[in-house]
């Protein structure tokens, strides 16, 4: 199965079977998958958060560059993204 | 946030941490009714004699509570959860609630007509259990003839859009079948495969002779599994559970007791594993009786096994204790009577004898199916019937 490419055009989705929800006992995001929980740190819940199959990854970045005052984030989100995509937790629609 | 009562206890073990996290796994064992009767069961053998079940009120307050405390993760299991008719609404609530809801089944009572509603009251995942590659195995090793069942719920999964989770209990009758049942794995369509090697629990502790495979079983298993997993790649996930008998050091049961997981087993009994009701000295407490937060960071039991104050050596003073909490207490209990010394799985034990003795006698020769002569003893099958015959009144 070959590997979706991750670019500024992509639109990624939490994969079929990941639930990501906000935890207050945990005071953080978590990404929760078949007997497992995967506990977020903050930039890659605001990340993930926003992934919701419909937003490139153009307007993710945007909106997070936003949100906190910042600039210059996109290798940093396309990394994380990468990484996901990797770990199987979001999934590039085709 | 609520109060914690355990910070205001008095005369606390110096080495327990202040405030252990949250029970983020909980299982409901809804039942131990169960249409199957395997003898790796890792259920008491004394079930037959377990109060009554939990109401649907109860099995939803306990939920409720436990959801508040933080748990996430929930599994539904038994028994056979199916037995119970009210599963659907209990799955409602835990989805309404936030849980991500798992079901831990034999596949023996999901129809379209539930599966649909389970589909609609929000449930996460499935795992259908299976016995062996062969319906004559499977099915003998259940004692049940259940296999083509099996067989149709798994298509009714993927028929669904869940992904297909099938676990298959392993020991010296099947191991030797890695091959098939990888095979049947992939005809089914199955996503992810556990192979799991049998724990010693329960019906499985009763039955552990004719069950522990022999070394060379366990090694060629896991060869097959290699070479079947570079084989298939990413289209199917294998999971291979090392039994722990042939490993130098024990499993972090649990992530140690009291640590992340909390059963509540059929009567309400709150548990720190599900295996943990043989303990002898503590007092469980049940859901009728109590919240599941006093349960949980108040209650003498639940507090027992935490930190390492309650530790013999070699555990005490080993470097590893903060790795793998002196393994499984259970495992402990049952083989060198008391559920505070060291898991004889490790090395360092002095009872490790009593695991290498067992696998020693695992050396014989390996049969396909256990001859019932005079010589062998019999399988005991996970039953009622055998429950009340193991312990009468």
């Amino acid at each position: 199965m070959s590997q979706a490419v991750v670019d500024a055009m992509s639109r990624p989705a939490v994969a079929r079977g990941f639930r990501l929800q906000w935890e207050a006992a945990q005071n953080a995001h978590v990404l929760l998958y078949p007997e497992g929980m995967i506990k977020l740190n903050t930039s890659a819940g605001e990340i993930l958060k926003r992934c919701d199959g419909a937003t490139t990854i153009a307007d993710i970045t945007s909106d997070l560059e936003r949100a906190f005052a910042t600039s210059d984030l996109s290798a940093d989100v396309i990394r994380f993204v990468t990484f996901a995509v990797e770990k199987k937790w979001l999934q590039i629609p085709s | 946030m609520a109060a914690n009562p355990v910070v205001n206890a008095p005369a606390k073990p110096v080495n327990t941490p202040a405030k252990p996290g949250p029970p983020l796994w909980l299982l409901l064992e809804l039942t131990y009714r169960c249409p199957l009767h395997c003898v790796f069961c890792y259920n008491p053998t004394d079930f037959a004699s377990t109060a009554a079940e939990l109401g649907t009120d109860d099995w939803l307050r306990v939920l409720r509570q436990a959801r508040a405390l933080g748990a996430v993760q929930l599994g539904l299991s038994g028994g056979e959860p199916l037995t119970r008719d009210d599963l659907e609404p209990i799955v409602a609530e835990a989805h309404r609630l936030g849980f991500y809801t798992n079901l831990i089944t034999s596949g023996v009572g999901l129809n379209d007509a539930r599966l649909h509603a389970l589909k609609e009251a929000g449930l996460d995942h499935i795992q259908l259990s299976f016995q062996d590659s062969t319906q004559q195995m499977n099915d003998f090793l259940s004692s049940t003839r259940t296999f083509d069942l099996k067989s149709t719920v798994a298509a009714l999964i993927k028929q669904y859009d869940y992904p297909m989770v099938l676990n298959v209990v392993l020991h010296r009758l099947n191991i030797d079948h890695v091959e098939e049942i990888l095979e049947m794995a992939l005809r089914l369509g199955a996503d992810y495969v556990e192979l799991a090697n049998t724990q010693y629990y329960g019906w499985a502790w009763h039955n552990r002779e004719q069950l522990l495979p022999s070394r060379a079983q366990v090694e060629r298993a896991e060869q097959t599994m290699k070479r079947f997993r570079e084989r298939v790649g990413s289209r199917m996930q294998i999971y291979f559970v090392v039994p722990d008998y042939f490993e130098r050091r024990p499993k972090p049961c649990m992530n140690g007791l009291g640590s992340i997981f909390l059963t509540i087993a059929p009567d309400g009994t709150a548990l720190p594993c599900h295996a943990a009701r043989m303990l002898p000295g503590l007092k469980f407490p049940n859901v009728r009786d109590a919240g599941i937060e006093d349960i949980w960071y108040g209650s003498a039991s639940f507090n027992h096994f935490r930190g390492d104050a309650w530790m013999k050596e070699p555990c005490r003073s080993c470097p590893e204790k903060t790795r793998d909490f002196g393994g499984c207490r259970c495992q402990a209990y049952l083989m060198t009577g008391d559920a505070a010394n060291a898991d004889p799985v490790c090395d360092l034990s002095p009872y490790h004898h009593l695991v290498t003795e067992a696998v020693a006698r695992a050396e014989r020769p390996a049969v396909e199916v256990p001859r019932l002569g005079p010589e062998e003893k019999p399988l005991v099958f996970r039953s009622a019937r055998n429950s009340s015959r193991l312990f009468p009144k």
